[in-house]
């Protein structure tokens, strides 16, 4: 009846990045994940928001790995609960990201650092799995600069991105949520790509990730539509933007982090909570 | 033990419906209860963890801490299945030693936090059903706390609770350390004396409350002096 369990650890055979990271308790995976994925029964992972917005080719939706075979038991939870955005403009990139995390109905955390600095001029940003995002993007750290390294410059965040696509694609359909924006400034400019497990990998000039992410586009699209934007002003729609979105979704919340993009690297701008930023803005609106 | 029982939320069992004949697999995991709380001070940090052991109905232990010493500045406090618990600190211990032998030095908090996540990850297709909570004091001195999810997303916290109790303390802890929700209230920076009455208030609560918790508790206080340890009864029913 039960012999799958003994048969996950089979040894390090894997040429699968992750198994070369953790060498002393590396785990075949390419047979494993296939096979077996519903023992993580009652779990709650701390998460950090990926819905299914609107379906299409970019689908945001991981469903759990398990199939409905197993009954009434419980698999681990991908929960979801986060707003993350990404704009280019003038003057670089803006990117601007909420600080709540939940498992279930609980919120597990309210001060997660969901803007993953990669390197001095590039950002990650995190939705999803938060130990996937993490995980990953730490991953994606080194291969940067192993990149530096051997080819005595910057890596461009083309390449950064594709990195991480490929890395994550191996993984395709074992369950691994993560729905990242590479954001940084290389030799062409700025740069901002979306990447998620699924194994899309898109080039853009706009990207809001999350359960809330429809609330702050609608902001960003309305903003947007003034060219010519300054900095500080691209750094308040940013702000603006996730605040609504954490205002109308009831996963998003906690502070508000911002960071500005632009030829030197990256700069954090700000950190605000969210219940301050109400406040100014009642103000404001009086 | 072969735990077939249908868990739903935080382990708990649910009410059975008679749905037909199901077909129950073996489960790798079992929930065995317990809570663990950790708090960051000035120059102090506390770890506490309730040692009820517990599987359904039944309690295995009244004296089962889940606290573990792991070098004489940080403690793990580990909650969930006492299976993986056990291995998981193995683990870690096994772990430390090799980095002592090869960088003769012992390993800081946040190394160790670092060193757990990427453990934890290692089997993110089978996890270790465990909730980590750290605590312990950094390179300067400071208390330094580190909660973790079971497949190692972790953060830096000042005080975390985690294991079945949690959204039960969480909240106090949010308004008692944390100040939230109030207004005109001078922070105060947390002493010694007041986290550790803190600590024993808010698990005498948890176990009033919680069928999971009780039995006792046991603190362990960390300070540039060395680890303390304290051990108070809590309700047996």
């Amino acid at each position: 009846m039960v012999t799958e369990v003994g048969r996950v650890f089979t040894g390090p055979s894997s040429k699968m990045a992750l198994a070369n990271v953790l060498q002393s308790e590396s785990v075949d995976f390419s047979n494993y994940g296939r096979q077996r994925r519903g023992f993580a029964n009652g779990l709650y992972e701390a998460e950090l928001g990926l819905d299914s917005v609107g379906g299409d080719n970019l689908s945001f939706a991981i469903k759990t790995a398990c199939s409905d075979a197993d009954g009434p038991e419980r698999k681990i939870e991908f929960l979801h609960g986060t707003t993350t955005l990404a704009f280019k403009f003038q003057h670089g990139v803006i990117v601007a990201v909420d600080s709540r995390a939940t498992a279930g109905a609980y919120i597990a955390s309210q001060t997660v650092k969901k803007v993953i600095e990669i390197n001095p001029y590039l950002l990650g940003t995190m939705a999803g799995g938060a130990a996937d995002c993490s995980f990953w993007e730490r991953l994606l750290a080194r291969q940067c600069r192993v990149y530096e390294l051997r080819n005595k410059e910057r890596i461009s965040v083309a390449a950064a991105s594709k990195l991480l696509a490929n890395m994550v694609y191996q993984y395709k359909g074992m369950g691994l949520s993560m729905g990242t924006m590479v954001c940084g400034w290389d030799k062409t400019g700025p740069g901002l790509y979306y990447v998620d497990s699924e194994g899309n990998r898109v080039c853009g000039d706009l990207f809001a990730v999350g359960s809330g992410s429809m609330y702050a586009y609608g902001v960003v699209d309305s903003g947007l539509k003034q060219q010519n934007l300054t900095v500080e002003e691209a750094c308040e729609l940013g702000r603006r933007a996730i605040y609504q979105a954490t205002y109308r979704d009831a996963y998003s919340g906690g502070q508000v982090n911002l960071y500005h993009v632009h030829s030197e690297g990256w700069t954090r701008v700000s950190q605000s909570d969210v219940l301050m930023l109400h406040q100014q803005y009642q103000a404001e609106k009086a | 033990m072969f735990a077939t029982q249908i868990h739903g939320d935080n382990g708990k069992m649910k009410d059975y419906h008679y749905t037909g004949p199901v077909e129950h697999r073996f489960s790798p995991y079992s929930f065995n209860g317990g809570t663990v709380l950790a708090v960051a001070g000035e120059d102090f940090a506390i770890v506490a963890s309730d040692t009820r052991l517990s599987e359904g109905y039944s309690i295995h232990s009244r004296d089962s801490p889940k606290c573990y010493k792991l070098t004489d500045t940080t403690v793990i406090g580990c909650s969930g299945f006492h299976g993986d618990c056990l291995t998981l600190t193995k683990i870690i211990d096994a772990r430390l030693k090799m980095y002592k032998h090869s960088n003769n030095k012992s390993m800081t908090s946040g190394a160790i936090a670092a060193m757990l996540s990427t453990i934890l990850y290692g089997r993110r297709f089978f996890p270790y059903y465990v909730y980590n909570i750290i605590g312990g004091l950094d390179e300067e001195g400071r208390g330094a706390v580190y909660s973790f999810d079971p497949v190692g997303s972790y953060q830096r916290d000042t005080y975390k609770a985690g294991g079945s109790a949690s959204s039960m303390l969480q909240p106090l802890l949010d308004n008692q350390i944390g100040f939230k929700n109030m207004e005109g209230v001078q922070h105060l920076p947390l002493s010694q004396e007041k986290a550790l009455q803190l600590v024993k208030d808010v698990f005498i609560s948890a176990a009033e409350r919680d069928v999971y918790t009780g039995d006792a508790l046991r603190i362990c206080i960390i300070t540039k002096d060395g680890i303390k340890e304290e051990t108070v009864p809590l309700r047996k029913d």
